[in-house]
Protein backbone atom coordinates (compact mmCIF):
# COMPACT_ATOMS: atom_id res chain seq x y z
CA UNK A 1 0.00 0.00 0.00
CA UNK A 2 2.77 2.25 0.56
CA UNK A 3 4.45 2.41 -2.01
CA UNK A 4 5.24 5.01 -4.74
CA UNK A 5 3.19 7.79 -2.77
CA UNK A 6 3.79 11.21 -4.30
CA UNK A 7 5.32 13.34 -1.17
CA UNK A 8 2.88 15.11 0.32
CA UNK A 9 4.24 18.48 -1.50
CA UNK A 10 3.62 17.98 -4.58
CA UNK A 11 0.18 17.08 -4.29
CA UNK A 12 -1.87 20.53 -4.63
CA UNK A 13 -4.08 22.27 -1.93
CA UNK A 14 -7.81 22.94 -2.26
CA UNK A 15 -7.90 24.79 1.11
CA UNK A 16 -6.21 25.07 4.24
CA UNK A 17 -7.29 25.14 7.67
CA UNK A 18 -5.58 27.72 9.32
CA UNK A 19 -4.89 28.26 13.39
CA UNK A 20 -8.66 27.86 13.67
CA UNK A 21 -10.72 27.91 16.87
CA UNK A 22 -14.38 27.99 17.40
CA UNK A 23 -17.24 28.97 20.03
CA UNK A 24 -20.37 27.75 20.57
CA UNK A 25 -21.42 30.34 22.88
CA UNK A 26 -18.69 29.97 25.50
CA UNK A 27 -17.73 26.53 24.96
CA UNK A 28 -14.42 25.92 22.70
CA UNK A 29 -15.26 22.74 20.42
CA UNK A 30 -12.31 23.97 18.05
CA UNK A 31 -8.82 24.41 19.49
CA UNK A 32 -6.00 26.06 16.81
CA UNK A 33 -7.26 23.72 14.29
CA UNK A 34 -4.64 23.16 11.17
CA UNK A 35 -5.47 21.02 8.12
CA UNK A 36 -4.73 20.40 4.40
CA UNK A 37 -7.08 19.33 1.91
CA UNK A 38 -5.28 18.03 -0.53
CA UNK A 39 -7.03 18.80 -3.96
CA UNK A 40 -9.27 16.00 -5.76
CA UNK A 41 -8.28 13.61 -2.51
CA UNK A 42 -10.53 12.14 0.31
CA UNK A 43 -10.04 13.39 3.63
CA UNK A 44 -11.47 11.82 6.34
CA UNK A 45 -12.20 13.24 9.82
CA UNK A 46 -12.10 10.57 12.80
CA UNK A 47 -12.05 10.79 16.22
CA UNK A 48 -14.65 10.06 19.36
CA UNK A 49 -18.40 11.22 19.78
CA UNK A 50 -17.90 15.02 20.54
CA UNK A 51 -14.40 15.42 19.29
CA UNK A 52 -15.31 18.48 16.86
CA UNK A 53 -15.18 16.34 13.45
CA UNK A 54 -18.36 17.91 12.47
CA UNK A 55 -18.23 21.61 13.76
CA UNK A 56 -14.89 21.49 11.82
CA UNK A 57 -16.85 20.09 8.86
CA UNK A 58 -19.65 22.83 9.36
CA UNK A 59 -16.86 25.66 9.32
CA UNK A 60 -15.85 25.27 5.67
CA UNK A 61 -19.30 26.34 4.51
CA UNK A 62 -20.79 28.15 7.18
CA UNK A 63 -23.03 26.77 8.71
CA UNK A 64 -22.96 27.74 12.43
CA UNK A 65 -23.38 31.17 10.74
CA UNK A 66 -27.23 29.79 10.52
CA UNK A 67 -27.46 30.08 14.84
CA UNK A 68 -26.42 32.89 17.10
CA UNK A 69 -23.83 32.54 19.44
CA UNK A 70 -21.22 31.32 17.44
CA UNK A 71 -17.92 32.30 16.94
CA UNK A 72 -14.83 31.39 14.21
CA UNK A 73 -11.27 32.76 14.95
CA UNK A 74 -8.70 31.78 12.69
CA UNK A 75 -8.99 30.77 8.30
CA UNK A 76 -10.16 28.40 6.19
CA UNK A 77 -8.19 29.46 2.62
CA UNK A 78 -9.53 28.00 -0.48
CA UNK A 79 -7.91 28.04 -3.52
CA UNK A 80 -6.84 28.85 -6.31
CA UNK A 81 -8.13 32.30 -5.45
CA UNK A 82 -7.12 31.79 -1.39
CA UNK A 83 -10.05 33.54 -0.60
CA UNK A 84 -10.73 32.92 3.66
CA UNK A 85 -14.16 31.56 3.89
CA UNK A 86 -14.23 32.50 7.30
CA UNK A 87 -13.69 36.03 6.51
CA UNK A 88 -16.71 38.46 7.78
CA UNK A 89 -17.17 39.84 4.41
CA UNK A 90 -17.42 36.87 2.55
CA UNK A 91 -20.74 35.86 2.17
CA UNK A 92 -22.17 32.60 4.04
CA UNK A 93 -24.03 31.96 0.70
CA UNK A 94 -21.23 32.33 -1.84
CA UNK A 95 -19.29 30.19 0.54
CA UNK A 96 -21.94 27.80 -0.08
CA UNK A 97 -22.10 28.51 -3.91
CA UNK A 98 -18.87 26.76 -4.28
CA UNK A 99 -18.72 23.94 -1.48
CA UNK A 100 -21.61 21.31 -1.26
CA UNK A 101 -22.58 19.35 1.93
CA UNK A 102 -23.96 16.01 2.09
CA UNK A 103 -26.16 15.27 5.45
CA UNK A 104 -25.57 12.44 8.20
CA UNK A 105 -29.66 11.78 7.50
CA UNK A 106 -30.50 11.58 4.00
CA UNK A 107 -32.44 15.07 3.85
CA UNK A 108 -34.26 15.46 0.38
CA UNK A 109 -37.03 18.51 0.23
CA UNK A 110 -40.47 16.50 -0.06
CA UNK A 111 -40.62 17.58 -3.67
CA UNK A 112 -40.12 15.38 -6.79
CA UNK A 113 -37.03 13.61 -7.37
CA UNK A 114 -36.56 16.41 -10.24
CA UNK A 115 -36.97 19.56 -8.04
CA UNK A 116 -34.67 18.11 -5.32
CA UNK A 117 -31.31 17.91 -8.15
CA UNK A 118 -32.69 21.00 -10.24
CA UNK A 119 -32.75 23.12 -6.41
CA UNK A 120 -29.39 24.57 -6.43
CA UNK A 121 -29.74 25.67 -9.98
CA UNK A 122 -32.78 27.47 -8.99
CA UNK A 123 -30.66 28.91 -6.73
CA UNK A 124 -28.53 30.58 -8.81
CA UNK A 125 -31.44 31.89 -11.37
CA UNK A 126 -30.54 28.93 -13.94
CA UNK A 127 -34.33 28.47 -15.44
CA UNK A 128 -33.45 27.36 -19.10
CA UNK A 129 -35.23 24.15 -19.59
CA UNK A 130 -33.07 22.26 -21.25
CA UNK A 131 -30.15 23.72 -19.30
CA UNK A 132 -31.69 22.16 -16.31
CA UNK A 133 -32.91 18.54 -17.92
CA UNK A 134 -29.30 18.07 -18.88
CA UNK A 135 -27.15 19.13 -15.30
CA UNK A 136 -30.14 16.72 -13.49
CA UNK A 137 -29.38 14.05 -15.52
CA UNK A 138 -25.94 14.35 -15.09
CA UNK A 139 -25.73 14.88 -11.57
CA UNK A 140 -28.48 11.84 -11.30
CA UNK A 141 -25.57 9.38 -13.14
CA UNK A 142 -22.84 11.02 -11.53
CA UNK A 143 -24.31 9.94 -7.77
CA UNK A 144 -25.40 6.10 -9.75
CA UNK A 145 -28.87 6.93 -9.47
CA UNK A 146 -29.64 7.81 -12.91
CA UNK A 147 -31.15 3.53 -13.94
CA UNK A 148 -33.14 3.50 -11.08
CA UNK A 149 -35.06 6.98 -11.36
CA UNK A 150 -35.13 8.05 -15.05
CA UNK A 151 -38.64 6.76 -15.34
CA UNK A 152 -39.99 8.02 -11.79
CA UNK A 153 -38.41 11.86 -11.56
CA UNK A 154 -41.47 13.37 -11.04
CA UNK A 155 -42.29 11.15 -8.06
CA UNK A 156 -41.75 12.48 -4.85
CA UNK A 157 -37.90 12.08 -3.53
CA UNK A 158 -39.45 10.79 -0.29
CA UNK A 159 -40.45 7.31 -2.32
CA UNK A 160 -37.10 6.74 -2.18
CA UNK A 161 -35.66 3.99 -0.03
CA UNK A 162 -32.87 5.33 2.40
CA UNK A 163 -30.33 4.54 0.36
CA UNK A 164 -31.78 6.24 -2.88
CA UNK A 165 -32.69 9.70 -1.21
CA UNK A 166 -28.52 9.85 0.17
CA UNK A 167 -27.59 8.98 -3.45
CA UNK A 168 -30.31 11.63 -4.32
CA UNK A 169 -28.84 14.32 -1.71
CA UNK A 170 -25.32 13.60 -3.57
CA UNK A 171 -26.79 14.07 -7.02
CA UNK A 172 -28.45 17.43 -5.34
CA UNK A 173 -24.96 18.40 -4.00
CA UNK A 174 -23.44 17.74 -7.91
CA UNK A 175 -25.58 19.41 -10.13
CA UNK A 176 -24.09 22.82 -9.11
CA UNK A 177 -20.63 21.63 -9.65
CA UNK A 178 -18.98 22.48 -5.77
CA UNK A 179 -15.32 22.49 -5.71
CA UNK A 180 -15.28 20.82 -2.18
CA UNK A 181 -17.66 17.79 -1.44
CA UNK A 182 -18.48 17.49 2.46
CA UNK A 183 -20.01 14.67 4.05
CA UNK A 184 -21.31 14.76 7.21
CA UNK A 185 -21.37 11.00 8.18
CA UNK A 186 -23.37 10.04 5.46
CA UNK A 187 -23.99 6.33 5.79
CA UNK A 188 -24.67 6.34 9.54
CA UNK A 189 -28.21 6.02 9.02
CA UNK A 190 -28.14 3.49 6.21
CA UNK A 191 -28.14 -0.42 6.14
CA UNK A 192 -24.65 -1.94 4.60
CA UNK A 193 -25.43 -2.47 1.23
CA UNK A 194 -26.59 1.05 0.60
CA UNK A 195 -23.44 1.80 2.86
CA UNK A 196 -21.27 0.33 0.47
CA UNK A 197 -22.89 1.98 -2.42
CA UNK A 198 -22.17 5.08 -1.27
CA UNK A 199 -18.54 4.55 -0.25
CA UNK A 200 -17.81 3.28 -3.63
CA UNK A 201 -19.74 6.19 -5.08
CA UNK A 202 -17.18 8.08 -2.73
CA UNK A 203 -13.95 6.47 -4.70
CA UNK A 204 -15.35 7.70 -8.23
CA UNK A 205 -16.34 11.56 -7.11
CA UNK A 206 -12.63 12.33 -6.03
CA UNK A 207 -11.46 12.54 -9.74
CA UNK A 208 -13.84 15.25 -10.13
CA UNK A 209 -13.72 17.19 -6.62
CA UNK A 210 -12.26 17.40 -3.18
CA UNK A 211 -13.47 15.17 -0.67
CA UNK A 212 -14.04 15.84 3.30
CA UNK A 213 -15.98 13.57 5.23
CA UNK A 214 -16.37 13.10 9.11
CA UNK A 215 -16.93 9.69 10.07
CA UNK A 216 -17.61 7.32 13.27
CA UNK A 217 -16.49 3.80 11.20
CA UNK A 218 -13.05 3.28 10.68
CA UNK A 219 -13.22 0.87 8.33
CA UNK A 220 -14.72 3.40 6.40
CA UNK A 221 -11.91 5.92 6.89
CA UNK A 222 -9.62 3.02 5.63
CA UNK A 223 -11.77 2.38 2.71
CA UNK A 224 -12.65 5.61 1.23
CA UNK A 225 -9.82 7.53 2.27
CA UNK A 226 -6.32 8.95 1.01
CA UNK A 227 -5.89 11.48 4.35
CA UNK A 228 -7.29 10.62 7.58
CA UNK A 229 -6.81 13.47 10.68
CA UNK A 230 -7.60 12.02 13.99
CA UNK A 231 -9.26 14.47 16.03
CA UNK A 232 -9.61 15.05 19.91
CA UNK A 233 -11.02 16.98 22.24
CA UNK A 234 -11.43 19.67 19.53
CA UNK A 235 -7.46 19.06 18.58
CA UNK A 236 -6.34 17.55 15.38
CA UNK A 237 -4.13 15.42 17.10
CA UNK A 238 -2.66 13.64 14.16
CA UNK A 239 -2.73 14.04 10.18
CA UNK A 240 -1.19 11.98 7.34
CA UNK A 241 -1.68 9.13 4.65
CA UNK A 242 -4.87 7.01 5.70
CA UNK A 243 -2.54 3.74 5.61
CA UNK A 244 0.12 5.54 7.38
CA UNK A 245 -2.31 6.91 10.69
CA UNK A 246 -4.11 3.42 10.49
CA UNK A 247 -0.54 1.31 10.43
CA UNK A 248 1.60 3.32 12.32
CA UNK A 249 0.23 6.48 13.80
CA UNK A 250 2.67 8.29 16.09
CA UNK A 251 0.18 9.29 18.86
CA UNK A 252 -0.73 6.63 21.71
CA UNK A 253 -4.58 8.02 21.35
CA UNK A 254 -4.61 7.53 17.69
CA UNK A 255 -3.97 3.87 18.13
CA UNK A 256 -5.70 3.48 21.29
CA UNK A 257 -8.87 4.75 18.97
CA UNK A 258 -8.16 3.13 15.85
CA UNK A 259 -7.60 0.05 18.07
CA UNK A 260 -11.02 -0.01 19.57
CA UNK A 261 -9.26 0.47 23.20
CA UNK A 262 -11.19 4.02 23.60
CA UNK A 263 -13.83 5.48 21.85
CA UNK B 1 -36.88 -11.39 48.81
CA UNK B 2 -38.84 -14.24 47.93
CA UNK B 3 -40.19 -14.36 44.14
CA UNK B 4 -43.80 -13.75 43.95
CA UNK B 5 -46.20 -16.42 43.64
CA UNK B 6 -48.58 -16.60 40.65
CA UNK B 7 -51.27 -15.79 42.39
CA UNK B 8 -49.56 -12.38 44.51
CA UNK B 9 -48.81 -11.48 40.57
CA UNK B 10 -52.30 -11.63 39.48
CA UNK B 11 -53.48 -9.68 41.93
CA UNK B 12 -51.15 -6.90 41.76
CA UNK B 13 -51.49 -6.94 37.75
CA UNK B 14 -55.74 -6.62 38.49
CA UNK B 15 -55.05 -4.34 41.20
CA UNK B 16 -53.07 -2.07 38.28
CA UNK B 17 -55.81 -2.88 35.67
CA UNK B 18 -58.22 -1.35 37.71
CA UNK B 19 -56.95 2.41 38.14
CA UNK B 20 -56.47 2.04 34.33
CA UNK B 21 -60.01 0.90 33.77
CA UNK B 22 -60.99 3.95 36.68
CA UNK B 23 -58.87 6.75 34.31
CA UNK B 24 -60.56 5.74 31.01
CA UNK B 25 -64.17 5.57 32.65
CA UNK B 26 -63.42 9.25 34.01
CA UNK B 27 -61.82 10.24 30.67
CA UNK B 28 -64.85 8.91 28.53
CA UNK B 29 -67.11 10.84 31.13
CA UNK B 30 -65.54 14.16 30.25
CA UNK B 31 -65.59 13.71 26.56
CA UNK B 32 -69.57 12.68 27.11
CA UNK B 33 -70.14 16.05 28.48
CA UNK B 34 -68.62 17.63 26.21
CA UNK B 35 -70.69 16.19 23.50
CA UNK B 36 -73.13 15.48 24.82
CA UNK B 37 -73.98 19.50 25.67
CA UNK B 38 -73.09 20.34 22.27
CA UNK B 39 -75.40 17.23 20.76
CA UNK B 40 -78.66 18.63 23.00
CA UNK B 41 -77.69 22.03 22.05
CA UNK B 42 -78.10 21.63 18.61
CA UNK B 43 -80.63 18.52 18.39
CA UNK B 44 -83.16 21.03 20.32
CA UNK B 45 -82.16 23.81 18.07
CA UNK B 46 -82.80 21.83 14.80
CA UNK B 47 -86.36 20.71 16.53
CA UNK B 48 -87.18 24.31 16.63
CA UNK B 49 -85.61 25.78 13.94
CA UNK B 50 -85.91 22.67 11.36
CA UNK B 51 -89.83 23.81 10.00
CA UNK B 52 -88.17 27.41 8.72
CA UNK B 53 -84.71 26.40 6.71
CA UNK B 54 -86.34 27.20 2.86
CA UNK B 55 -84.83 28.66 0.05
CA UNK B 56 -86.83 31.45 1.23
CA UNK B 57 -85.15 31.99 4.63
CA UNK B 58 -82.06 32.89 2.73
CA UNK B 59 -83.14 34.44 -0.32
CA UNK B 60 -85.45 37.01 2.35
CA UNK B 61 -84.82 40.05 4.44
CA UNK B 62 -85.82 40.39 7.81
CA UNK B 63 -89.18 41.34 8.59
CA UNK B 64 -91.85 42.61 11.07
CA UNK B 65 -93.94 38.89 9.88
CA UNK B 66 -92.07 36.11 11.46
CA UNK B 67 -92.75 33.98 8.64
CA UNK B 68 -91.73 35.98 6.24
CA UNK B 69 -88.26 36.58 7.85
CA UNK B 70 -84.90 35.23 6.39
CA UNK B 71 -81.43 35.92 6.81
CA UNK B 72 -80.16 37.39 3.32
CA UNK B 73 -78.60 40.45 4.78
CA UNK B 74 -77.46 38.36 7.62
CA UNK B 75 -75.43 35.82 5.56
CA UNK B 76 -74.19 38.34 2.77
CA UNK B 77 -73.14 40.80 5.58
CA UNK B 78 -71.36 37.68 7.33
CA UNK B 79 -69.25 36.45 4.29
CA UNK B 80 -68.52 40.09 3.14
CA UNK B 81 -67.04 40.60 7.01
CA UNK B 82 -65.15 37.19 6.78
CA UNK B 83 -63.50 38.47 3.24
CA UNK B 84 -62.37 41.81 5.11
CA UNK B 85 -61.07 39.46 8.22
CA UNK B 86 -59.48 37.03 5.51
CA UNK B 87 -57.99 39.59 3.58
CA UNK B 88 -56.28 41.41 6.51
CA UNK B 89 -55.45 38.64 8.72
CA UNK B 90 -54.09 36.25 6.34
CA UNK B 91 -51.15 38.20 5.43
CA UNK B 92 -50.23 39.49 8.37
CA UNK B 93 -50.44 36.80 10.76
CA UNK B 94 -48.40 34.48 8.09
CA UNK B 95 -46.38 37.18 7.54
CA UNK B 96 -45.66 37.94 11.00
CA UNK B 97 -45.43 34.75 12.17
CA UNK B 98 -42.86 33.88 9.31
CA UNK B 99 -40.94 37.03 10.29
CA UNK B 100 -40.40 35.25 14.43
CA UNK B 101 -39.78 31.86 13.38
CA UNK B 102 -37.12 32.70 10.86
CA UNK B 103 -35.68 36.05 10.93
CA UNK B 104 -36.23 37.56 14.50
CA UNK B 105 -32.96 37.08 16.24
CA UNK B 106 -33.15 35.57 19.66
CA UNK B 107 -33.20 38.37 22.00
CA UNK B 108 -35.21 40.07 25.10
CA UNK B 109 -37.29 42.35 22.55
CA UNK B 110 -38.17 38.99 20.38
CA UNK B 111 -39.15 37.02 23.59
CA UNK B 112 -41.37 40.41 24.93
CA UNK B 113 -43.09 39.96 21.62
CA UNK B 114 -43.62 36.91 21.80
CA UNK B 115 -45.37 36.74 24.91
CA UNK B 116 -47.58 39.29 23.95
CA UNK B 117 -48.76 37.85 21.09
CA UNK B 118 -49.50 34.51 22.73
CA UNK B 119 -51.38 36.92 25.74
CA UNK B 120 -53.29 38.87 22.67
CA UNK B 121 -55.11 34.86 21.75
CA UNK B 122 -56.57 35.25 25.33
CA UNK B 123 -57.75 39.07 25.53
CA UNK B 124 -61.36 39.10 25.42
CA UNK B 125 -63.31 40.06 22.51
CA UNK B 126 -65.74 42.86 23.77
CA UNK B 127 -62.36 44.83 24.36
CA UNK B 128 -61.31 44.48 20.68
CA UNK B 129 -64.50 45.88 19.99
CA UNK B 130 -63.84 48.74 22.36
CA UNK B 131 -60.47 49.79 20.85
CA UNK B 132 -62.33 48.98 17.30
CA UNK B 133 -64.80 51.73 18.30
CA UNK B 134 -61.86 54.21 19.29
CA UNK B 135 -59.99 53.42 16.33
CA UNK B 136 -61.51 52.58 13.18
CA UNK B 137 -65.01 54.14 13.85
CA UNK B 138 -63.63 57.28 14.83
CA UNK B 139 -59.82 57.80 14.89
CA UNK B 140 -59.62 56.55 11.33
CA UNK B 141 -63.60 57.64 10.52
CA UNK B 142 -64.30 54.25 8.66
CA UNK B 143 -68.04 54.30 10.69
CA UNK B 144 -70.23 51.60 11.50
CA UNK B 145 -69.08 49.59 8.66
CA UNK B 146 -68.20 45.93 6.82
CA UNK B 147 -64.57 47.02 6.86
CA UNK B 148 -64.51 48.51 10.51
CA UNK B 149 -65.99 44.71 11.50
CA UNK B 150 -63.56 42.65 8.87
CA UNK B 151 -60.70 44.58 10.44
CA UNK B 152 -61.54 44.13 14.02
CA UNK B 153 -62.32 40.54 13.54
CA UNK B 154 -59.19 40.28 11.83
CA UNK B 155 -57.17 41.79 14.15
CA UNK B 156 -58.91 39.11 16.86
CA UNK B 157 -58.22 36.62 15.00
CA UNK B 158 -54.47 37.69 14.16
CA UNK B 159 -52.77 35.79 17.46
CA UNK B 160 -54.05 32.90 16.21
CA UNK B 161 -52.89 32.85 12.85
CA UNK B 162 -49.76 33.98 14.16
CA UNK B 163 -49.41 31.02 16.54
CA UNK B 164 -50.39 28.29 14.10
CA UNK B 165 -48.06 29.48 11.34
CA UNK B 166 -45.58 29.27 14.21
CA UNK B 167 -46.44 25.89 15.12
CA UNK B 168 -46.62 25.17 11.65
CA UNK B 169 -42.78 26.25 10.71
CA UNK B 170 -41.69 24.94 13.97
CA UNK B 171 -42.73 21.52 12.74
CA UNK B 172 -40.52 21.80 9.75
CA UNK B 173 -37.37 19.55 10.83
CA UNK B 174 -33.94 21.57 10.66
CA UNK B 175 -32.45 19.76 8.69
CA UNK B 176 -34.65 20.42 5.41
CA UNK B 177 -33.76 24.23 6.46
CA UNK B 178 -30.18 23.49 6.33
CA UNK B 179 -30.41 21.47 3.02
CA UNK B 180 -31.96 24.18 1.82
CA UNK B 181 -28.93 27.01 2.90
CA UNK B 182 -26.44 24.22 2.36
CA UNK B 183 -27.40 24.70 -1.12
CA UNK B 184 -26.60 28.35 -1.34
CA UNK B 185 -30.35 29.33 -0.52
CA UNK B 186 -30.79 32.81 0.77
CA UNK B 187 -33.39 33.76 3.59
CA UNK B 188 -36.12 34.58 1.78
CA UNK B 189 -35.41 31.47 -1.12
CA UNK B 190 -35.88 29.10 2.03
CA UNK B 191 -39.25 30.60 2.96
CA UNK B 192 -40.20 31.02 -0.44
CA UNK B 193 -39.63 27.58 -2.04
CA UNK B 194 -39.33 25.43 1.14
CA UNK B 195 -41.18 27.03 5.03
CA UNK B 196 -44.55 28.58 3.43
CA UNK B 197 -44.98 25.53 1.48
CA UNK B 198 -44.38 23.09 3.87
CA UNK B 199 -46.05 24.48 6.35
CA UNK B 200 -48.80 25.75 4.21
CA UNK B 201 -51.54 22.36 5.40
CA UNK B 202 -50.87 24.13 9.16
CA UNK B 203 -51.58 27.53 8.35
CA UNK B 204 -54.73 27.00 6.05
CA UNK B 205 -56.17 24.90 9.37
CA UNK B 206 -55.13 28.03 11.42
CA UNK B 207 -56.74 30.32 8.96
CA UNK B 208 -59.63 28.01 9.03
CA UNK B 209 -60.17 27.59 12.61
CA UNK B 210 -59.03 31.54 13.07
CA UNK B 211 -62.36 32.12 10.46
CA UNK B 212 -64.77 29.62 12.65
CA UNK B 213 -63.99 32.15 15.53
CA UNK B 214 -64.87 35.44 13.81
CA UNK B 215 -67.69 34.31 12.12
CA UNK B 216 -69.91 33.44 15.57
CA UNK B 217 -68.40 36.22 17.24
CA UNK B 218 -71.02 39.25 18.35
CA UNK B 219 -69.37 41.70 21.32
CA UNK B 220 -66.97 42.92 19.25
CA UNK B 221 -69.43 43.39 16.37
CA UNK B 222 -72.24 45.01 18.79
CA UNK B 223 -69.76 47.19 20.10
CA UNK B 224 -68.80 49.10 16.82
CA UNK B 225 -72.83 49.39 16.48
CA UNK B 226 -73.28 47.42 13.95
CA UNK B 227 -77.41 47.64 13.19
CA UNK B 228 -79.52 44.80 13.90
CA UNK B 229 -82.03 45.27 11.29
CA UNK B 230 -81.01 45.87 8.15
CA UNK B 231 -82.83 45.53 4.70
CA UNK B 232 -80.88 45.69 2.19
CA UNK B 233 -77.77 44.55 0.35
CA UNK B 234 -74.23 45.91 -0.07
CA UNK B 235 -73.77 47.58 -2.98
CA UNK B 236 -72.29 45.19 -5.09
CA UNK B 237 -68.70 44.70 -5.69
CA UNK B 238 -68.94 43.89 -9.55
CA UNK B 239 -70.93 45.88 -12.51
CA UNK B 240 -71.41 45.53 -16.32
CA UNK B 241 -70.46 49.02 -16.37
CA UNK B 242 -66.59 50.43 -16.15
CA UNK B 243 -65.08 50.54 -13.81
CA UNK B 244 -66.71 46.96 -13.12
CA UNK B 245 -65.19 46.84 -9.65
CA UNK B 246 -66.46 49.26 -6.57
CA UNK B 247 -65.33 48.78 -3.43
CA UNK B 248 -68.52 50.42 -1.78
CA UNK B 249 -69.88 47.68 0.03
CA UNK B 250 -66.66 47.95 2.56
CA UNK B 251 -68.38 51.34 3.91
CA UNK B 252 -72.14 50.07 4.21
CA UNK B 253 -73.51 49.44 7.12
CA UNK B 254 -74.34 45.96 7.91
CA UNK B 255 -75.10 43.05 10.34
CA UNK B 256 -74.29 39.27 10.68
CA UNK B 257 -75.45 35.95 11.18
CA UNK B 258 -74.78 35.95 15.09
CA UNK B 259 -76.40 39.45 15.69
CA UNK B 260 -79.65 38.67 13.95
CA UNK B 261 -79.88 35.64 15.58
CA UNK B 262 -79.45 37.80 18.77
CA UNK B 263 -82.30 40.33 17.70
CA UNK B 264 -84.43 37.65 16.96
CA UNK B 265 -84.31 35.92 20.68
CA UNK B 266 -85.26 39.06 22.17
CA UNK B 267 -88.45 39.12 20.44
CA UNK B 268 -91.48 38.28 22.49
CA UNK B 269 -92.91 36.55 19.77
CA UNK B 270 -92.40 32.67 19.82
CA UNK B 271 -92.45 32.42 15.99
CA UNK B 272 -89.15 34.72 16.16
CA UNK B 273 -87.48 32.31 18.23
CA UNK B 274 -87.71 29.73 15.85
CA UNK B 275 -86.34 32.14 13.11
CA UNK B 276 -83.37 32.46 15.75
CA UNK B 277 -83.22 28.84 16.22
CA UNK B 278 -82.99 28.37 12.40
CA UNK B 279 -80.23 31.21 12.09
CA UNK B 280 -78.53 29.48 14.58
CA UNK B 281 -78.41 26.07 13.42
CA UNK B 282 -76.94 27.64 10.01
CA UNK B 283 -74.03 29.66 11.73
CA UNK B 284 -73.50 26.24 13.85
CA UNK B 285 -73.70 24.32 10.36
CA UNK B 286 -71.22 26.99 8.89
CA UNK B 287 -68.59 26.84 11.55
CA UNK B 288 -68.74 23.16 11.27
CA UNK B 289 -68.33 22.88 7.90
CA UNK B 290 -65.32 25.33 8.20
CA UNK B 291 -63.36 23.36 10.41
CA UNK B 292 -64.27 19.97 8.26
CA UNK B 293 -62.58 21.77 5.83
CA UNK B 294 -59.94 22.47 7.51
CA UNK B 295 -59.30 19.03 8.65
CA UNK B 296 -59.89 17.52 5.44
CA UNK B 297 -57.26 20.40 3.62
CA UNK B 298 -54.97 19.19 6.75
CA UNK B 299 -55.08 15.61 5.65
CA UNK B 300 -54.97 15.81 2.11
CA UNK B 301 -51.62 18.31 1.60
CA UNK B 302 -49.97 16.52 4.83
CA UNK B 303 -50.20 13.18 3.06
CA UNK B 304 -47.57 14.99 0.19
CA UNK B 305 -45.09 15.69 3.01
CA UNK B 306 -42.95 13.51 4.50
CA UNK B 307 -39.30 13.65 5.88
Amino acid sequence: MATQKPSLDAIPIKARVIDLDFHYGDFQALKNVNLPLHDRRVTALIGPSGCGKSTLLRCFNRMHDLYPGNRYDGRIELFPDAIDLLQRDVDPIEVRMRLAMVFQKPNPFPKSIFENVAYGLRVRGIKKRSVVEDKVEESLRGAALWEEVKNRLDDVATSLSGGQQQRLCIARALATDPEVLLFDEPTSALDPIATGSIEELISQLKSRVTILIVTHNMQQAARVSDFTAYMYLGEVLEFGWTDEIFLKPKHKHTEDYITGRMG
Amino acid sequence: MEAMTRTEIRAIVAQHKWRDALFVALGILALAIGILTFVALFVDMAIDGFGRLSVDFFTNFPSRRAGQAGILSAWVGSVAVMIVTAAFAVPMGVAAGIYLEEYAPKNWITDIIEINVTNLAGVPSIIYGLLAFGLFVYGFGLGQSILTAGLTLGLLILPIVILTTREAIRAIPGMIREAAYALGATRWQTVQHHIIPYSMPGILTGIIIGLSRAIGETAPIITIGALTFIAFLPPSPVSMAAPFLSFEWLMSSFTVMPIQMFNWTSRPDPAFQANAAAAGLVLVIMTLSMNALAIVLRYRLRKKLAW
